[in-house]
């Protein structure tokens, strides 16, 4: 295990921690993905309340939803933490500044985003994660997830509230996607802009389904 | 002479690495657009001499690019508006009559202020030393070709090996992070014969004393890279970060 602190007090080290759990994460918003486009199946919700149903009780999946919250307190804790270690590198900052120039704004602002992303994420697990894994099984009170879904999003500040979500994390994964597979060490002529292109059109794509789920919800657009 | 400028500078002025420094406006006259920056500085300089006041304090000595020294950061970028030159390669015709430039020093609290615009850059020795050399005994030199090295090997060392150690990868960070600076030190060595019995060793050294001095953690935003006169390109972090996993987690070495 001694060999291991390295993880814990080298810069590098907390730097491959935030891009394993990150890369972890976005195998997470795949799969989250995948099976909430469900909905656009027009059933009524059927087959995504089946699929709901199988994440709900498949005790595979509930275990790896305990290394799912792991993964993420780390990346959140670990992201404060260099945020707070990172800001103490300059105390004095300058009075001018072209940032702009040389580097992206999102890439300058992940500490931002990732903030905005957790505020997102309390909100959303309190609308979904805490009623259909703990409420529910507590009240024994029967509503679907798709019932749930349609009875959140009624509500037009929550849909914007979950547009801006998507627009943090857009922002979030644009730089993220392709910046942890730089910190693992995978820079290479051959395929790095396979990834940058791939990091791209995931963070567009992916947040956009996400975002149009609300949006659809909300105009009735889906029954 | 026509074309001449006039200009207003905001130079940082601070005393110590003590005392609190602040922005003073100076205005100078008829400069060349021939002249190089430096040279405005010059001219500034002699004219405060000749005031009586005292003049301002900047790094500088090769004045061609290869020294490292000129650490300014003008107009909200290290060495000016430029890409891939040092100060002292920047131009006055890279500004226009009437403008207003602020120069400030490097800003990190790694490279602390010694004098106006003068930065103390002796972290950067302190990494070089805790790994960023090859020990061979003293002796003659052995002849250049007696070890081979492949072509792309040696370019990659070579373009390691530009770095000047300037710091403007510190200056343009948002996290002062030194990782452009040390992962050139280590790669030049890297892709050598000569860096192989050290090189575990080597990079976790060097990045030990890294983390020490109080650089930041990298974000990968790129910033060094853009700024850097050499332009010393990412490539060379995502290795280093390969070489220091496997020096933990692979190598046999302590
Ligand atoms: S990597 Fe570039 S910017 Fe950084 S010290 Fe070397 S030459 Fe200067
Ligand atoms: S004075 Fe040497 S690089 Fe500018």
């Amino acid at each position: 295990m001694a060999a291991l602190t390295f993880i814990l007090k080298s810069s590098i080290g907390n730097k491959i921690i935030m891009g394993l759990t990150g890369l972890f994460l976005i195998v997470f918003l795949m799969v989250h993905c995948f099976v909430n486009s469900m909905i656009f199946m027009n059933d009524g919700g059927v087959l995504f309340n089946e699929a709901a149903e199988f994440m709900g009780n498949n005790v595979l999946i509930r275990t790896m939803e305990i290394g799912l919250f792991a993964g993420l307190f780390i990346h959140i804790f670990q992201g404060l933490n260099l945020m707070i270690k990172n800001r103490k590198a300059r105390t004095i900052g300058y009075s001018v500044q072209n940032g702009n120039v040389s580097s992206k704004w999102y890439s300058r602002s992940m500490g931002l985003l990732g903030t905005l992303l957790l505020v997102f994420l309390i909100i959303h697990l309190r609308h979904f994660w805490y009623v259909s894994r703990l409420t529910n099984e507590i009240t024994g009170h029967s509503s679907t997830m798709f019932d749930e879904m349609k009875e959140v999003f009624a509500n037009l500040w929550v849909v914007i509230v979950y547009v801006l979500g998507m627009i943090s994390l857009s922002y979030h994964l644009m730089h993220g996607f392709q910046s942890s597979f730089q910190t693992m060490g995978w820079n290479h002529n051959k395929y790095t802009p396979a990834i940058k292109m791939i990091g791209f059109w995931f963070s567009v794509i992916v947040p956009l389904i996400f975002a149009s789920m609300p949006i659809a919800l909300h105009l009735g657009l889906i029954k | 002479m026509s074309g001449n400028m006039n200009l207003t500078l905001k130079i940082w002025r601070q005393k110590n690495t003590k005392t609190k420094g602040t922005l003073v406006d100076y205005k100078v006259k008829d400069i060349s657009p021939d002249m190089s920056f430096l040279e405005m500085f010059d001219v500034l300089n002699e004219d405060l001499i000749t005031k009586g006041d005292d003049p301002i304090a900047f790094d500088h000595d090769c004045r061609e690019g290869i020294c490292g020294m000129c650490s300014m950061h003008i107009n909200g970028r290290p060495h000016g508006p430029k890409d891939a030159i040092t100060t002292c390669q920047l131009h006055m015709r890279s500004f226009s009559d009437g403008d207003t430039i602020v120069v400030e020093p490097w800003r990190a609290n790694a490279f602390p202020i010694i004098k106006d615009l003068t930065v103390d850059r002796g972290a950067f020795d302190r990494i070089i030393g805790a790994g960023g050399f090859i020990s061979v005994n003293t002796g003659n030199a052995q002849d250049g070709n007696t070890l081979p090295i492949a072509k792309h090997d040696a370019d990659a060392a070579f373009a390691a090996a530009a770095c000047i150690g300037c710091g403007a990868c510190v200056a343009a960070c948002k996290n002062a992070s030194a990782m452009l600076f040390v992962s050139a030190k280590v790669n030049q060595l890297a892709h050598l014969p000569q860096g192989q019995p050290e090189r575990m060793k080597r990079v976790k050294a060097m990045v030990a004393q890294m983390d020490k001095e109080g650089f930041g953690a990298c974000t990968n935003t790129g910033a060094c890279s853009a700024e850097c006169p050499k332009e010393i390109s990412l490539v060379n972090i995502a290795a280093m970060n390969r070489d220091y996993l496997k020096a933990n987690l692979i190598s046999l070495e302590d």
